[in-house]
């Protein structure tokens, strides 16, 4: 496979994850919106931050209102992460791949780009939000659908499923860094509950409120959150289950090619290294140096896939 | 049928009822409610969507990325009709390998005085670097697609030979796969010649053409000038359908004397380069400087025998517009056969006597640029205003050896289906050939493309024409 193809497919698949983690980074915060209108505008704030963006949207923008904050992630041409920039890059990337693909996930990814451009081309009503929002997960998730159903399990898949692996879980890492705060236990609030809205928010924001609750009935406290959102290789975005998975697809592609690189030793170090840890460790060592270490580390990670495997020449 | 015609219709006679080759389809047809073909008719321009196939326009924004109308009624060969065609196609495409051959090496032709030396020595399309060099193979022309009209019964005139990187294949067989879907009843009701091997014979031809220096399979690879190019969906489907790589100028280079593409795994070697890029961007050390699309040193690599590229370089100097005037001489002296295929009567504006009648019959003529393509830059005579007529007459003076004129000939049409009848549009066919030193294979049918504005002869898709599925029926 070309270098270039393999750089596609990663970012093709980076970009439709990013696409759905966006929408459900609005959805969590519109739902805050909503349920506490006074203090809405430091949530639209961490949204923005936490999706990445915030210099761009004070550039453009001096508050945070519902308005501002759906367009520009949304919509908003001008920034490269808006659901509207991605899915057009998704699908030049694809463009790109086209002959890397199945018809049914070139098609998917088509269509996901058809059906988007013409849900965005004008602003969001509120009353319409929630089922564009819908409509955007259900077309990433049409598009996952066909990969998994339809693709041939060789190195092509694996540079798609390692795409959608660090985009995730930059995501949740990301989540974490924006929002460590509101679960850190402090002197005061020992034993007290958490801020019911604040943790709900970070749940939703991952698609994972109902599942949280369902494993942890009764003990939501800031270190089963953070252990759930960090080390629980039951939920797909949790740290150690994106590492689980690149480390895998890693491992397939060192298979496929007769030889190791220098980013399956750096992936399965980090991976021991989340492994070694329960969440006491990871308190007492600092969650937001954790958090910032790991960040750092994945990041250096994904330009070491893109050396090793040629994509940029 | 709406309007009657003056033109020769390849499906209804005025009166005297259908053309063999369609009695089939035209029975079907009667048979077919409108509601229902409009409604196919739509679903078949979903399809193209949903599946991306599109061409990029060039200088229109916002239209970015465009579908080719697609014509539901297919244009019907016999195979008579399609066996006269073939054989003229494939000794124009064996004439123009000769031609190539001879004007690179020997120029037999030119000291013959059939062809006067100054239309090749000044010509762009002729490129010194293939002096006295054989492309692997002795083929020049891999891919051709020869450009067909008919103004009669038995009278198919060639319009142009695509020698260089004639496109449009991926229309040929996307409208036949359309029409499969849409219509499988049609297909068991006719016997149609198939067209879904042409990326397979595609592939060995190409294959067939590897250098000397290659022991094992060959290695092919498509090169595209990038996904903003307006054919990039057909390059894609191509390299998809050959299941060879789709490779940009970016991702080769030289690896101990050979084209090498970069891969996941370190670089592999290339040995056959189906390229999709004009010459003049093909190598910026031996060519245009500023080309961003091509690979520095591949006309080394070439010339030393270590890469097969198709079309070889400097074959333009055969379908150049000026030398098309000449090919029943390159014909006859190649082949010492007469021109199976007719050639429109053609007025070289270079030539003193020919410019004064050029200009005295504009208003009759189809004039075009020597160099140009696409149908940009021409002028029809008959439908042009008095305005544009002058002001290419001025064009003309300006510049006459850029020119050549042609008679508006009375194209023949096909119907098209209109919101809810036939109505009859002009059509030209492109019918694409394939060469290798296993001998010619030309895919039976072709692209039939078809000026949707009545009364217009302009069929390019760059200009608003459409396609249709283009049937050769069996015997």
């Amino acid at each position: 496979m070309l270098g270039k193809t393999a750089g596609g497919l990663y970012w093709m698949f980076r970009f439709l994850e990013r696409s759905e983690n966006t929408a459900r980074l609005v959805e969590a915060g519109f739902r805050i919106a909503l349920t506490r209108s006074t203090d809405s505008a430091s949530e639209w704030k961490s949204v923005v931050t936490t999706a990445g963006v915030l210099e761009g949207y004070t550039q453009k923008y001096e508050d945070y209102t519902a308005t501002n904050v759906v367009d520009y992630l949304l919509r908003d041409a001008d920034n490269p992460s808006s659901v509207t920039s991605v899915t057009n890059n998704a699908r030049t990337n694809a463009r790109m791949v086209r002959n890397t693909l199945t018809t049914e996930v070139w098609e998917a990814v088509n269509d996901n780009w058809m059906t988007l451009k013409s849900a965005l081309k004008k602003p969001i009503k509120e009353t319409e939000l929630p089922a564009l929002l819908g409509t955007i997960r259900q077309q990433s998730a049409l598009v996952r659908g066909a990969l998994y159903g339809t693709m041939l399990r060789n190195d092509i898949f694996d540079f798609a499923q390692i795409g959608t692996a660090l985009e995730r879980a930059d995501n949740t890492s990301r989540i974490l860094d924006v929002k460590y705060y509101t679960l850190l236990p402090s002197a005061s609030s020992v034993g007290s509950s958490l801020d019911n809205v604040q943790w709900e928010t970070v749940l939703r924001s991952v698609s994972a409120h109902r599942s949280f609750r369902w494993l942890n009935a009764d003990e939501i406290t800031s270190s089963t959150i953070a252990d759930f959102l960090i080390l629980d290789a039951r939920f797909p975005r949790s740290l150690v289950f994106c590492y689980k998975q690149l480390v895998s697809n890693l491992d397939f592609l060192a298979k496929d090619y007769g030889a190791r690189t220098t980013s399956n030793d750096l992936a399965e170090t980090l991976l021991a290294k989340l492994k070694s840890h329960d969440i006491n460790d990871i308190f007492e060592e600092g969650l937001h140096q954790f958090i910032n270490d790991y960040i750092q580390q994945n990041n250096a990670i994904g330009l070491q896939i893109e050396q090793d495997y040629r994509f940029n020449g | 049928m709406g309007k009657k015609s003056d033109h020769f219709d390849e499906m209804l006679f005025g009166d005297q009822g259908v053309r063999a080759p369609y009695s089939n389809y035209e029975k079907w047809f009667s048979g077919e409610d409108a509601a229902r073909l409009s409604k196919k008719s739509k679903e078949a321009e979903a399809f193209f969507r949903r599946t991306g196939i599109t061409f990029n326009v060039y200088g229109q924004a916002a239209a970015q990325e465009r579908l080719i109308p697609f014509d539901l009624v297919p244009r019907i060969l016999s195979s008579r009709e399609w066996t006269r065609l073939s054989k003229g196609i494939e000794q124009r495409v064996l004439a123009i390998n000769a031609f190539l051959h001879d004007i690179y090496h020997r120029q037999e032709i030119l000291r013959a005085g059939r062809v006067p030396i100054e239309l090749i020595s000044q010509n762009e399309a002729f490129l010194p670097q293939m002096m006295g060099m054989t492309p692997p193979g002795g083929v020049y022309t891999h891919i051709v697609g020869t450009d067909i009209v008919r103004t009669g019964e038995n009278d198919f005139f060639v319009l142009e030979d695509n020698a260089r990187t004639p496109s449009g294949v991926s229309y040929m067989l996307e409208n036949r796969e359309t029409m499969l879907q849409m219509f499988p009843e049609l297909f068991s009701q006719n016997k149609v010649q198939p067209v879904s091997n042409y990326p397979k014979n595609l592939r060995r031809s190409l294959a067939a053409c590897a250098p000397k220096s290659c022991s094992g399979k060959p290695t092919v690879a498509i090169l595209t000038p990038g996904i903003h190019n307006s054919a990039y969906f057909e390059h894609s489907f191509l390299a998809d359908q050959m299941g060879v790589e789709l490779v940009e100028g970016h991702d080769l280079r030289i690896v101990d004397g050979h084209i090498a593409m970069r891969t996941t795994q370190g670089y592999q070697v290339i040995d056959v380069l189906y390229r999709r890029v004009d010459d003049d961007y093909l190598d910026p050390l031996n060519f245009n400087p500023d080309s961003m699309l091509g690979v520095p040193g591949i006309m080394d690599v070439y010339r030393a025998g270590n890469i097969t590229i198709a079309n070889a370089p400097g074959t333009g100097i055969a379908d150049d517009k000026a030398i098309y005037s000449y090919m029943p001489d390159i014909i006859e002296f190649y082949t010492g056969e007469k021109a199976i295929l007719q050639n429109v009567e053609t007025w070289r504006c270079s030539e003193e006597q020919s410019l004064q009648y050029v200009l005295d019959n504009l208003a009759d003529l189809v004039v075009k640029e020597v160099h140009g393509s696409g149908g940009y830059g021409m002028l029809v005579g008959p439908a042009a205003s008095k305005r544009e007529l002058s002001d290419f007459a001025a064009k003309l003076k300006a510049a006459p050896s850029n020119y050549i004129a042609q008679p508006t000939l009375s194209l023949s049409t096909v119907p098209i289906f209109t919101k809810k009848e036939l109505a009859p549009r002009h059509v030209d066919l492109r019918p694409f050939a394939l060469m290798s030193p296993n001998g010619i294979n030309i895919t039976p049918g072709g692209l039939t493309r078809v000026a949707l504005k009545e009364g217009s002869l302009v069929v390019n898709s760059s200009q608003g024409g459409g396609t249709k599925d283009t049937w050769v029926l069996e015997d």
